[in-house]
């Protein structure tokens, strides 16, 4: 057994002339919570349908639980609990009804404990209330809670969420972040992927950044953050001066501003090798520079995720 | 593509899931209202009309009616069987696939996971029990209006042998299993046409024009070497239960030409369904 519960060497999807997934290498170790983050259109669904066995890989290798992709996926689905690209039910049965089906399909479903599991899942979703209620007169908030439940209906290793807080509410939203903390408390891994960092950054312990069908980052969280280079930011009545000294301690300035009280706003870029802060701010005293605010930023990992995917409102294509 | 594993008692828990949800649709009893209203109408004119028909009037076997109740299931069975049963057969059939992938439980019931061959099988189980209770719901309609309206008495069959009540509700009974066997084979078409897209009234569509347009190449004697392969063959050849002695051969030669379609479209839905991505 191997300390991931998800691992792609070279995965690779094209539908036609389009590269969905371009050569992916993920690695998501077991017991954490790991967020697939990207646009839309970046793969990340793509990606999950090939670990599960719907969509076949064009190139690539994928092991999920120790087992090979698609050929031992028999024996690791019954592990895995899904949430595939939005809910999706029989309108025209009920909410509990709807979850016995699918665990009618599901090998590990032993019938005899069947209608206790529906009723278990339910509760811990908040849908007890409509487990008699034909899915026809659900919300969309409602499905996605009834999807949770269905990916709940027995213990499993690993938990596949796609874009788990679609059409919730602030409070759903809420909720299932904190479920996700609870099985992962119990030794869940749960790969969950989203558009929306804040959606995630709170619960996850590792990320993989896509964009364009390729892999853009990874690593825990701290990695992450620690990736983005760290920036200075002086405000001083001696721009001049102070550039001067910047530029001899290796930063580069990068941006110039006029403040608000006739001082500049310099901001530069401070390497790793670069001296401490607080030496810094004692050489720039030395030598005469008004110093009026002296500060080191590390990009937000929402800075991080916009510089390794754009910005804006188009989609990834 | 993975999942494919022996599981048996699982594989009759997901047949019987099928059952329910076929069971629980409303569309699936408006076609068995729609093919309980058959009998009931013919029983219903040929009740009130004011002479009753004569020898070779109407649809066949509508001259029979009014001596014994249990012919109203016969002439309601050879009635529908050109299109009316067809329809309700590609409805089920191109629906079983193509239905779930248009819903996206399929993804789900994949990755649970059903098993892509067993899910197929489990399918045209679910089609072929289906195509089993659809006669026999015009089976017992018929044999309830058609003995509430005219009694049960002897009849008299085809050959002009006369046979007792028992009789004719065994040889009514045996024509519901021919038209039972002749749909298997439509049936399987279906479940093929299932597999090639996630528009389920389309793949309807496509299996019930095939059934019409089988029957029509069956009409034209130019192609009368290919009439014994046309799956619709036998559909009508339920008349050779209906005289004395009986002849079972029909039965016999329809339930091997249904099994070979079977076979054939059942092997291509398999090849299709297990190789293809699911992205819906």
């Amino acid at each position: 057994m191997t300390d991931l519960a998800v691992e792609t060497r070279g995965l690779t999807k094209r539908f036609g002339h389009q590269l969905a997934v371009d050569s992916l290498d993920l690695a998501a170790p077991r017991g954490s919570v790991f967020a697939l983050l990207g646009p839309n259109g970046s793969g990340k669904t793509t990606t999950i349908r090939m670990l599960l066995g719907l969509a076949a890989a064009t190139g690539g290798t994928a092991r999920v639980l120790d087992h090979e992709v698609p050929g031992g996926l028999g024996a690791a689905l019954p592990q895995v609990g899904a949430l595939i690209e939005g809910p999706a039910f029989y309108p025209f049965l009920t909410g509990a009804d709807n979850l016995a089906r699918l665990d009618a399909a599901d090998p590990r479903g032993r019938a005899r404990t069947r209608s206790h599991r529906v009723a278990e899942a339910l509760e811990r979703v908040g849908l007890t209330k409509a487990a008699g209620k034909k899915v026809r007169a659900y919300s969309l908030g409602m499905k996605q809670r009834l999807g949770l439940a269905n990916a709940l209906l027995l213990p499993r290793e690993l938990l596949v969420l796609d874009e788990p807080t679609n059409g919730l509410d602030p409070q759903g939203t809420r909720e299932v972040r904190s479920l996700i903390r609870s099985l992962a408390d119990g030794g869940t891994t749960v790969l969950v992927s989203s558009h929306l960092l804040a959606e995630v950054e709170q619960v996850s312990t590792h990320a993989a950044v896509m964009h364009q069908g390729r892999l853009k980052a990874q690593g825990t969280l701290a990695e992450l953050r620690a990736a983005g280079t760290a920036q200075v930011l002086l405000r001083t009545p001696d721009p001049e001066a102070a550039a001067a000294e910047l530029v001899r301690f290796g930063l580069v300035v990068t941006g110039r501003q006029q403040a608000a009280d006739g001082s500049t706003d310099l901001t530069a870029t401070l390497p790793e090798d670069a001296p401490a802060p607080e030496y810094l701010v004692a050489e720039l005293v030395a030598a005469g520079v008004g110093v009026r605010g002296f500060e080191v930023r590390r990009p937000s990992m929402e800075e991080l995720f916009v510089a390794l995917t754009g910005e804006g409102f188009d989609v990834a294509r | 593509m993975p999942g494919d594993r022996a599981a048996g008692g699982t594989t009759i828990a997901l047949l019987a899931s099928e059952l329910r949800v076929l069971l629980r649709r409303g569309r699936t009893w408006a076609m068995f209202g729609a093919l309980a209203a058959i009998p009931v109408l013919l029983a219903l004119v040929v009740f009130f009309s004011a002479s009753p028909p004569g020898p070779g009037e109407g649809p066949p076997l509508l001259d029979k009616v009014t001596q014994n109740g249990m012919f109203v299931s016969v002439t309601a069975l050879v009635v529908t069987t050109p299109l009316f049963l067809p329809l309700t057969i590609s409805v089920v059939s191109g629906d079983a696939i193509a239905g779930e992938a248009g819903l996206g439980t399929l993804r789900y019931l994949l990755v649970a996971p059903a098993g892509r061959l067993r899910l197929l099988v489990v399918k045209y189980a679910g089609a072929a029990v289906f195509a089993v209770l659809a006669p026999a719901v015009v089976l017992l309609v018929g044999w309830a209006i058609g003995s509430a309206l005219f009694g049960v008495g002897e009849a008299t069959l085809l050959s002009g042998d006369v046979i007792g009540p028992g009789g004719a509700l065994a040889r009514s009974a045996l024509v519901a299993l021919h038209v039972a066997i002749s749909m298997l084979g439509l049936s399987a078409i279906g479940l093929f046409a299932s597999t090639l897209t996630t528009v389920g009234v389309g793949a309807m569509a496509a299996t019930a024009v095939l059934a019409v347009v089988a029957q029509v190449l069956g009409q034209l004697d130019q192609l009368a070497w290919l009439h014994p392969w046309l799956f619709t063959h036998h559909w009508l050849g339920m008349m050779d239960l209906l005289r004395e002695p009986i002849s079972f051969s029909g039965l016999t030669d329809n339930l091997v030409l249904q099994a070979g379609y079977l076979a054939f479209f059942g092997a291509l839905a398999y090849g299709r369904f297990t190789t293809k991505d699911v992205l819906s």
